[in-house]
């Protein structure tokens, strides 16, 4: 192992411009794909953000006792789709809509507006179908006059999240092959360059096991070294964007961030395990 | 040591490389294989380091044979000949001693035995004194000793050399076989190819000519092999 990892550095110390091509081009490559994924996390955190307003309001009949409210509220409250179930009595509804609606708050007249019960839903219960599921069984109710919920707002909403989704997964895996087969044809160069040394080796009776140790470390550490530019690019690009466009921008969470430093070293490791074993079936 | 069953070979692109060649090298023996080029000497060394595995056929080195021995074990074979070429095939970053170590590091020999063993190895082929020196700053003649001290060093059973001498002038190519004569002395079997008959016909080693891929001439029930010899 010792050997593996002083070759490793040797081959860094001989061909440096084509260790720092090779970390670049990595580096570029998950660049790409990392600022994709940022535009892709921000859209999915503005949806996110959309879709929790999703919200269901029961009217209650006028003269219903505010206990049996509280407790159907209560037993909506314990639905599995349900985040939050809030009672609104009149007086309520009445202050939040002179708030609302400001220089007409003067149409409202006190006992106008019905009570209600507003329900909040989980995350991953906000689609047209756990909706429309909750308001169904809400609507029930012997005291529930009316249930709305914006049914054609949270099918949109459900569709544009949809296509996001879908569209983000082909042009992310679309990104992620690319980058891979530059990586790919770059970690291959390194070992073409090194060709003459793995033939030497095999003739002196070398393992190909052997072989192959050095440019995995070379390629783990090739695609670490990229990851970790990339990053650094990543974070000066979102930055200056949100300096000269003047918005905040989600940055990726730690998970994240290690996640992508992680998937550089696999491409690295992966790719030269690759290269190196094709090169070695070839000669 | 190294035997041939009717060997053939066959290229998919070249055809015919080498047909129903049979021989065996002994142990401690000198051999020579001459002819043409595109006769077939260096498929006979390439099946000799299972570089390539006859098409019918068999080889057997030291007890290895070509139709049992998986990829993954050649360099079990590997670890007991050395292979010397016509190009040296030396590491042009490295010096002449880290070349010779290279053969024992890749195989996990022990590091304190690497030292004195490549001062042995460089110290035989009279380069001990440019153990420091880069394969640039080195003649032909000098480079060739380098890849013989690195196919020495694991102390091999047979040294397989094509044409080692091919890119040599007259004064190196007699140092370097003499050299190699030295190394078979000390009993290691030596199988080279050569084209440079003057080199044959100065010694009464044994001679395997090739033509078209066949054997067409063997002198060993003429002459006898160097460990036979009186």
């Amino acid at each position: 192992m010792r050997i593996a990892f002083r070759d490793a550095l040797f081959a860094f110390r001989k061909a440096p411009l084509l260790s720092a091509l090779s970390v670049s081009t990595i580096a570029f490559s998950l660049f790409a794909f990392a600022l994709f994924g940022l535009v892709a996390l921000n859209i999915k955190q503005a949806l996110d953000s959309v879709e929790e307003r999703v919200e269901i309001r029961a009217f209650v009949a006028d003269g219903t006792p505010v206990e049996d409210i509280v407790n159907a509220a209560l037993e909506i409250g314990r639905y599995g789709e349900v985040q939050s179930a809030t009672l609104v009595t009149q007086d309520q509804a009445l202050a939040r809509a002179r708030k609302e609606l400001g220089e007409f708050s003067d149409v409202f007249e006190p006992g106008v507006l019905p009570a209600s019960i507003d329900i909040k839903l989980k995350p991953g219960s906000r689609d047209p179908r756990s909706v429309g599921k909750v308001a169904a069984r809400v609507r029930t109710i012997a005291f529930v006059d009316d249930v709305r919920y914006g049914e054609e707002w949270i099918s949109q909403l459900h569709r544009l999240r949809n296509i996001a989704g879908v569209t983000g997964l082909a042009l992310g895996l679309a990104f992620a092959v690319v980058a891979v087969i530059i990586i790919g044809a770059t970690i291959r160069m390194t070992v073409l360059a090194r060709s003459k040394e793995i033939s030497i080796m095999r003739l002196v009776g070398a393992t190909d096991g052997f072989i192959r140790r050095p440019f995995l470390i070379e390629g783990f550490a090739k695609g670490v070294l990229g990851g970790l530019l990339a990053l650094l690019l990543t974070f000066v690009a979102s930055a200056t964007l949100e300096h000269y466009l003047h918005f905040r921008a989600l940055f990726f969470d730690d998970r994240l961030v290690a996640f992508g430093i992680a998937g550089g070293a696999l491409i690295g490791l992966f790719g030269s395990g690759y290269a190196v074993g094709r090169h070695l079936r070839r000669v | 040591m190294i035997q041939f069953f009717n060997v053939s070979k066959e290229f998919p692109r070249t055809g015919l490389a080498l047909s129903e060649a049979t021989f065996r090298l002994h142990k401690g023996e000198f051999a020579f294989l001459t002819g043409p080029s595109g006769a077939g000497k260096s498929t006979i060394l390439r099946l000799a380091y299972f570089e390539e595995r006859p098409t019918t056929g068999e080889v057997r080195v030291s007890g290895m044979s070509s139709s049992e021995l998986r990829a993954s074990e050649v360099s079990k074979l590997r670890r007991r000949l050395g292979i010397v070429f016509q190009d040296f095939r030396l590491l042009e970053d490295r010096t002449s001693e880290a070349n010779v170590a290279f053969a024992l590091e890749v195989i996990g020999t022990p590091r304190a035995q690497i030292a004195p063993r490549v001062n042995r190895a460089l110290t035989q082929v009279g380069l001990a004194a440019k153990a420091k020196a880069f394969p640039r700053e080195l003649s032909g003649g000098e480079q060739q000793r380098v890849a013989i001290a690195r196919a020495l060093v694991n102390d091999p059973l047979a040294l397989i050399a094509d044409e080692p001498t091919g890119n040599l002038d007259e004064r190196a190519t007699r140092s370097v076989f003499q050299l190699l004569r030295d190394i078979n002395s000390a009993g290691t079997a030596v199988l080279m190819a050569t084209h440079d008959l003057d080199l044959v016909r100065r010694t009464d080693y044994r001679t395997i000519e090739l033509d078209h891929g066949k054997i067409v001439f063997d002198s060993t029930e003429t002459r006898p092999a160097v460990g036979e010899r009186p």
